[in-house]
């Protein structure tokens, strides 16, 4: 227990510190445009192709599953849109993120701690948690949530191809489901979400990578603790803020 | 010039550096000797700032390091360059990158005037070649030499240097010690080296202590430490059958 409170009082004072004594602005822009393009641009791809399928199976399985002629099949286009908004897009994409871009943050700043990289900042007078954090919990706050609206959007088409090519349902039924009784709220919900989560990823990720020692096999190993650590903090997130915000 | 009174490091239950006590002038080769585990390696971190001595005082210049404020602390770093045993450069960034880093933090200073201090410091260590090139481009020595171009970017006042050597050829060996012997001079910077090469003692050892059990147990220079009379010094520094050899014909 002691070790998880040493942990934790660890992590919220790397946070504070990565949020305070920025070098020159121009070396923090070009630093956030830099992690955009690595955390978001390089998780572009695989987030299209998991949204169109995941969102292509919600579809299918919506319709197998619809046995009584009294509920209209343009619930599929709604259940589908629903899933898709309220937990697949925000909550499966973050998990896949946490994979992706948290071992890819904790085996970097992992790396540069066992290479004295991290050491040669200190000594040249720069705040390295703020050099090498920051950028990244910006940059995951800015493309998480566009990640999570282009998940959405392709969920959504996913699950329209899905039915129309099988032949499952027609494109119109389909679109006046999945456009039926929107509430904003729901997509301001999966929004706030997706921040939080990205905000996780990042900085959970990093403190795993920023505290490492040894050499690459305790890299690998802080890699494998900042996805599983952020996996399990989104899940708790997810819950307390469904918790806090829908009911 | 850097001051250190009665140092003492204890880590847990386990005191590594002793009472130590040296004073390293400007422009010589201050040598920090021992062998590994001697406690050589914490006391240039606790020089630097990387770890936090238990007691004693560190005077870089007449300012207390280990009281100082944490933009005092700052002022003090934008002075120092240090040269890590595997070179520490950034590995995303190219050779001049890594060079013009400190600049880029640390200045206002326009590209074009950058640029130039860059290719001066490239230069400076044969190296304006590879300015293009990424550390996993280039060899072990080279990175070395990366490593003085970007310590020496923002003109420091003290250099400092782990194991340069290690790792290399001794005929690279030769060049790293050659360049450092010369920026000291050239800079006048006060520069600390922490080797265990008994070339770079006897070549560029203007000063030299020997950490030996966390005590400092010799002080003198490359001269008088062939001719000391310290059993265990003499030991240390003639360790293998050829320095054995050569210590017959000193």
């Amino acid at each position: 227990m002691l070790k998880y409170l040493d942990n934790f009082g660890r992590y919220c004072l790397l946070i504070i510190r990565s949020f305070s004594k920025s070098p020159k602005a121009s070396v923090m822009r070009e630093l956030i445009v830099r992690e955009l393009d690595n955390l978001g641009i390089g998780s572009l791809y695989i987030v299209s192709i998991i949204s169109f399928f995941m969102g292509a199976v919600a579809a299918i399985q919506l319709a197998a599953n619809i046995d009584s002629p009294l509920i209209p099949m343009s619930t599929v286009g709604y259940g589908t849109r629903e899933t898709i908004i309220l937990e697949f897009s925000p909550t499966v994409i973050a998990l896949i993120l946490a994979g992706k871009v948290g071992s890819n943050i904790a085996s970097e700043i992992g790396t540069m701690r066992v290479t004295e990289q991290i050491d040669a900042l200190e000594i040249m007078g720069v705040n390295s948690a703020n050099y090498l954090i920051f950028p990244k919990i910006i940059a995951s706050l800015i493309i998480n949530p566009i990640l999570t609206v282009i998940s959405m959007i392709l969920g959504i088409y996913g699950g329209y191809l899905a039915c129309t090519t099988t032949g499952l349902l027609d494109g119109t039924t389909y679109l006046y489901g999945a456009t039926m009784d929107f509430k904003t709220f729901h997509f301001i919900y999966a929004l706030i979400k997706s921040a939080v989560f990205a905000f996780v990823i990042a900085s959970v990720s990093a403190f795993r990578g920023y505290y490492v020692e040894g050499g690459s096999q305790e890299v690998g190993k802080a890699s494998t603790k900042a996805v599983v650590n952020s996996s399990i903090s989104i899940l708790l997130w997810n819950f307390i803020l469904t918790r806090l915000l829908l009911l | 010039m850097i001051e250190i009174k009665n140092l003492n490091k204890v880590f847990g239950d386990r005191q590594v550096l002793f009472d130590i006590n040296a004073v390293f002038e400007p422009g010589k080769c201050n040598l920090i000797i021992g062998q590994s585990g001697s406690g050589k390696t914490v006391l240039m971190k606790c020089l630097v700032g990387l770890l936090e001595p238990t007691s004693g005082s560190i005077i870089y210049s007449g300012i207390d390091f280990t009281k100082a404020s944490e933009n005092e602390r700052k002022k003090i770093r934008q002075e120092i360059g240090m040269v890590f045993q595997g070179g520490a450069l950034f590995d995303s960034m190219t050779c001049e990158e890594n060079v013009a880093f400190p600049l880029r933090m640390f200045t206002d200073w326009n590209k074009s005037k950058i640029a130039d201090r860059v290719k001066f410091c490239l230069d400076r260590v044969n190296l304006s070649h590879a300015h293009k090139l990424y550390p996993s481009e280039i060899s072990g020595g080279m990175k070395k030499r990366v490593a003085i171009a970007r310590a020496i970017a923002l003109n420091p006042k003290y250099l400092f240097f782990d194991e340069p050597n290690s790792g290399l050829d001794p005929q690279t060996g030769i060049v790293i010690d050659q360049l450092i012997q010369e920026i000291t001079r050239e800079f006048n910077t006060t520069t600390i080296v922490n080797t265990h090469d008994m070339n770079s003692v006897v070549e560029i050892g203007d000063k030299i202590i020997y950490i030996r059990k966390g005590y400092k147990h010799w002080e003198g220079d490359s001269s008088s430490i062939v001719k000391s009379n310290n059993p265990e010094l003499i030991d240390f520094i003639f360790a293998t059958k050829l320095l054995k050899r050569v210590q017959k014909t000193f």
